[in-house]
């Protein structure tokens, strides 16, 4: 029943998706799609009931429904944008054909002129870190806490330690402390949070849960039910320093040790990945290495605020819809751009310049650890395109730097992002 | 006074053992209850070994481990298609790096010939390098077994139990048998805390703790020392590490640390061995993944750890003898062993089946075949290996097959309500997992945990709180603490 047409397709509804078919919509597009799994509009954002989101974008402290709720409304009102719920995406092929399936329609083939890839991330798990112990019920990731307790009603317990200080956690410490349950400790591996600052205050230091940075969970107890954890301190290799070990005892632990983008179907399509931040190499327009396949929000690389997850998709919605018209231009330059010297990840990893481009680029860049007074430098060869002084620059915080286009004319065909110190 | 109930034979443990026994023995006319102390069939050893078909040269010439391994494997072949197995015969390698392994090599293909082992051949390093690439540069040679394979364990012991319940025998779940009734020298039934169960014969396939059941019998002719063996299992993205199943040349005391292969396209490494004083003691350590990283780089430098998905530990039943135990007691009538199943365990228990059943019959026992017995299971429908017209057609029927739950192994909701309310249905999130595969895969469950938690309950008609993970005790989540804030989203 679906065996139809449409100009752009876009796999998965949270905001980066949404953000995509609003912009695809604006841009001219005349049939979009998107295909979600969940049984509503809005991905990750609907767990999210605290608030802290859209400061940006909308100049006011939403909570995720409601951040979400904003960007449904707009594709409510924009009658050419199609939406499928409680649908999965199982393949997608070469010539942009899309496999899904439901309940209602069963499984049933799409074209597409262009699709956008917006299926979120993950979250990594107790065993991609390999912590020892036994595997008792209350172990559980922080991502899923969350969904029983704000959507289900449900406490994964009543006395809990949080290991990984990304912002799920703390944002989760704060969230189980509200509930009444204890939150026994947050340990960080790494010597600083990898969450916003403004959560560790807010989550944390508001409700006097410890943190413990550079510590790391030895071993996990309890047959049924988990029943404590032996933690120890790290030194800087990470490795557990002999005679700091102690004891924690609870009944819940809360993962929260980082988010994978979520690319198999990307991956199984034959687009790029880029190793350091596990998602798609994309250009400017978030084209990745095959022609019409766009990317845009947690799925290209993890982002900290959903602000800059909807300018991605925003971006990847506009640039998608000139694919599917024919209207993006040739391209007369390729500037490659890469990091080193402290600076970790990247967006865009390429930048393809066409006739006529005036709008600056924007990179969005993460550190690999906490520095202080630094210079952010776009490097060409031993030329500095562009330079900005940074009092700290976090892991746990994006950076952005706007390139004018016209720098790209002149540079090489490399460009470097680098600290200089 | 509590239900009594009588039969002719309990079985005491649901691993692969014990239900391939109750298989068995219900070909023929006998009365036949199986008890299984955990929630689910195959929580024991069964659920966490290398799962391999063993092709039967490692074991002593003439051990019943010998004897029974090869026949096993020969016996799989046929009720893979009857069972409608997960098993597959890829054949297999030991590698050796040095020219003394290379010698063990030709003693081990000189054993497996004795044991009546047929294939074997002895291959050059280059044909090795040919078909497994990613191995260390260091291999001279290897012995490969064509009768070597992979199976899936749990679903092979629960194919067992489906199918002698489709013939009859009665399978009781979280029924622990806490002693057994010893009347002049023979065995009159068992006590469990659903009853007293009145039969004349009790087999005990009760993996780590037979030989607490024996004693329960006073027969102390046997002791089973747990030792652990850990494993790393790795994502699917890096399944072609290696190919087939690849073991290092074995030791006096063990197969070692092997790179294989799973029937589901992961990779695993593992196990190492400790002696454990716990016989529950599945705990995974840090000392145990040091030392299977380390044995595994010798056969394959490159691991791909980041891609670990997750760790777990197994626990042999080692018997005192080191050879199986399968005998009728000398000590008390009517008991019979199935102890002491270290590997090649999972493929000797078809194996192990008819030999328990030959020595009930010298026992006395009437074997008469029973005319109604079915051998087959009907294949279960994995939505995933359908083509296009294949899933149109299930949804069709069903449309909850049109709904994926498990996104990493794309598992349906239709299947996981078959899978609960099937023969013997899965009760708990590990259960599902175990037969299905969601939250085995890279996700580990992230995604779809709680939304089996939540058809879960729906199914079993139970609330939320008494899903449990696992085992008896393993609830997962508590209501909300009346008082808590309620935080309102505001949309
Ligand atoms: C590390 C490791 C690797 C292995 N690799 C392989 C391999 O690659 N190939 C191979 O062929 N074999 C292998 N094996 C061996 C194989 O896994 C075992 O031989 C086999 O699983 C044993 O099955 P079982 O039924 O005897 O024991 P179990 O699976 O342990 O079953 C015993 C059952 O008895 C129940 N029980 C115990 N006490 C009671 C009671 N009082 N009342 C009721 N129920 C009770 C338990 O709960 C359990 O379910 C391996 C084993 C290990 C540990």
């Amino acid at each position: 029943m679906y065996e139809q047409n449409f100009q752009v397709v876009i796999i998965g509804g949270g905001p980066a998706g949404l953000a995509a078919a609003v912009s695809a919509s604006d841009n001219g597009a005349e049939r979009v799609l998107v295909i979600e799994r969940d049984r509503e509009l809005g991905g990750i954002l609907q767990q999210c009931i605290h608030n802290g989101f859209g400061l940006h974008r909308f100049k006011e402290e939403l909570t995720g429904p409601g951040y979400a709720g904003r960007y449904i409304k707009m594709v409510q009102e924009r009658s050419n944008i199609t939406v499928l719920l409680d649908t999965m995406v199982l393949s997608v092929t070469e010539n942009k054909t899309i496999v899904g399936v439901n309940p209602q329609d069963g499984i049933f083939q799409i074209t597409a002129k262009a699709i956008i890839f917006a299926m979120g991330c993950r979250e990594r798990t107790r065993g991609a870190i390999r912590t020892p112990g036994t595997r008792p019920a209350g172990v559980l990731t922080a991502g899923a806490a969350q969904r029983m307790v704000n959507m289900e009603g449900y406490l994964p317990g009543k006395k809990v330690v949080i290991l990984g200080s990304g912002d799920i956690g703390l944002i989760m410490a704060r969230r189980m402390a509200l509930e009444g349950t204890r939150v026994e400790a947050v340990l960080e591996i790494m010597p600083y949070s990898n969450g916003l600052t403004r959560n560790v205050v807010q989550c944390l230091q508001d409700y006097n849960i410890p943190l413990y940075l550079a510590h790391t969970i030895l071993k996990i107890h309890g047959k049924e039910r988990i029943t404590g954890v032996t933690c120890a301190k790290v030194d800087q290799n990470m490795k557990p320093i002999a005679g700091t070990e102690f004891y924690l005892e609870c009944d819940c632990l809360l993962l929260s040790v980082g988010l994978i983008p979520e690319n198999e179907l990307s991956r199984e399509l034959g687009i790029q990945i880029d190793g350091l931040t596990s998602g798609p190499i994309v250009d400017q327009l978030r084209q990745t290495n095959m022609a019409g396949f766009f990317a845009a929000g947690n799925v290209v690389h993890v982002h900290d605020l959903v602000d800059f997850v909807s300018e991605e998709g925003e971006i990847a919605g506009k640039y998608a819809t000139a694919y599917a018209k024919s209207e993006i231009g040739a391209v007369n330059k390729v500037v490659a751009v890469t990091s080193a010297d402290g600076v970790r990840t990247v967006v865009p990893q390429m930048i393809n310049l066409h006739e006529g481009d005036t709008l600056p680029i924007r990179l969005y860049m993460r550190v690999g650890k906490t520095e202080r007074n630094v210079k952010l430098a776009i490097m060409s060869g031993a030329q500095i395109l562009l330079e900005k002084k940074l009092a700290v620059a976090k892991p746990g915080e994006m950076i952005v730097v706007e390139v004018p286009s016209d720098k790209l004319k002149t540079s090489d065909d490399k460009i470097t992002v680098i600290l200089k110190r | 006074m509590k239900n009594t109930k009588k039969t002719d034979i309990v079985i005491i443990g649901g691993g692969i053992v014990g239900t391939a026994i109750a298989r068995e023995l219900a070909k023929y006319e006998l009365d036949i209850v199986l008890l299984e102390q955990h929630p689910d069939l195959a929580m024991g050893t069964t659920k966490a070994n290398s799962a391999i078909l063993h092709a039967g040269f490692d074991a002593p010439e003439k051990s019943l481990k010998a004897l029974l391994n090869v026949r096993g494997n020969e016996l799989y072949r046929s009720l893979k298609d009857e069972l409608d197995l997960e098993l597959a015969v890829t054949g297999s390698l030991v590698v050796a790096t040095n020219e003394t392994e290379m010698k063990t090599l030709t003693e081990l293909e000189q054993r497996g010939k004795n044991n009546g082992v047929a294939g074997l051949k002895i291959i050059s390093r280059d044909q090795v390098l040919v078909r497994e690439p990613n191995l260390s540069p260091d291999i001279v040679g290897a012995l490969y077994a064509p009768t070597g394979g992979m199976m899936w364990p749990f679903t092979a012991a629960l194919a067992f139990a489906e199918n002698a319940i489709r013939n009859g025998v009665e399978v009781l779940t979280e029924c622990p048998v806490t002693g057994i009734k010893v009347d002049n020298g023979k065995v009159v039934g068992v006590d469990t805390p659903q009853g007293f169960i009145t039969a004349n014969y009790v087999i005990n396939a009760a993996g780590v703790h037979a030989d607490d059941i024996s004693r329960m019998a006073s027969d102390d002719s046997f002791t089973i020392t747990p030792r652990k063996g850990e494993y790393i299992l790795f994502d699917k993205s890096v399944g072609s590490l290696v190919n087939t199943i690849i073991f290092p040349t074995p030791s006096k005391i063990s197969k070692g640390i092997l790179v294989s292969q799973t029937i589901h396209g992961n990779i695993f490494i593992g196990p190492n061995a400790a002696n454990s004083s716990d016989k529950e003691d599945v705990a995974t350590t840090t000392l145990g993944m040091k030392e299977i990283i380390a044995g595994a780089r010798r056969l394959v430098p490159n691991l791909p750890l980041s891609s670990a998905i997750t760790q777990f530990t197994g626990v042999r039943a080692v018997a005192d003898s080191g050879d199986f135990v399968i005998r009728a007691s000398t000590i008390t009538q009517g008991l019979i062993q199935a102890a002491g199943i270290q590997s090649p365990g999972l493929t000797s228990a078809p194996a192990i089946a008819e030999m328990v059943a030959a020595i009930l019959g010298n026992q006395g026992v009437n074997l008469t075949p029973k005319r109604s017995f079915n051998p087959i299971n009907p294949p279960r429908v994995a939505f995933n290996q359908l083509d296009y017209a294949g899933k149109q057609a299930i949804i069709a029927k069903n449309p909850l097959h049109g709904r994926i739950i498990c996104r990493c192994e794309t598992v349906t909701e239709g299947e996981i309500v078959d899978a609960i309310h099937s023969p013997c249905g899965a009760r708990t999130v590990d259960g599902i997992k175990r037969r299905l595969r969601p939250g085995a895969g890279r996700c580990q469950g992230g995604f779809c945990g709680p939304k089996i938690t939540t058809i879960l309950a729906r199914e079993l008609n139970i609330p939320i709180t008494a899903v449990r993970k696992d085992t008896a005790e393993s609830q997962m989540f508590y209501d909300k603490i009346p008082g808590g804030c309620e935080v309102t989203a505001d949309v």
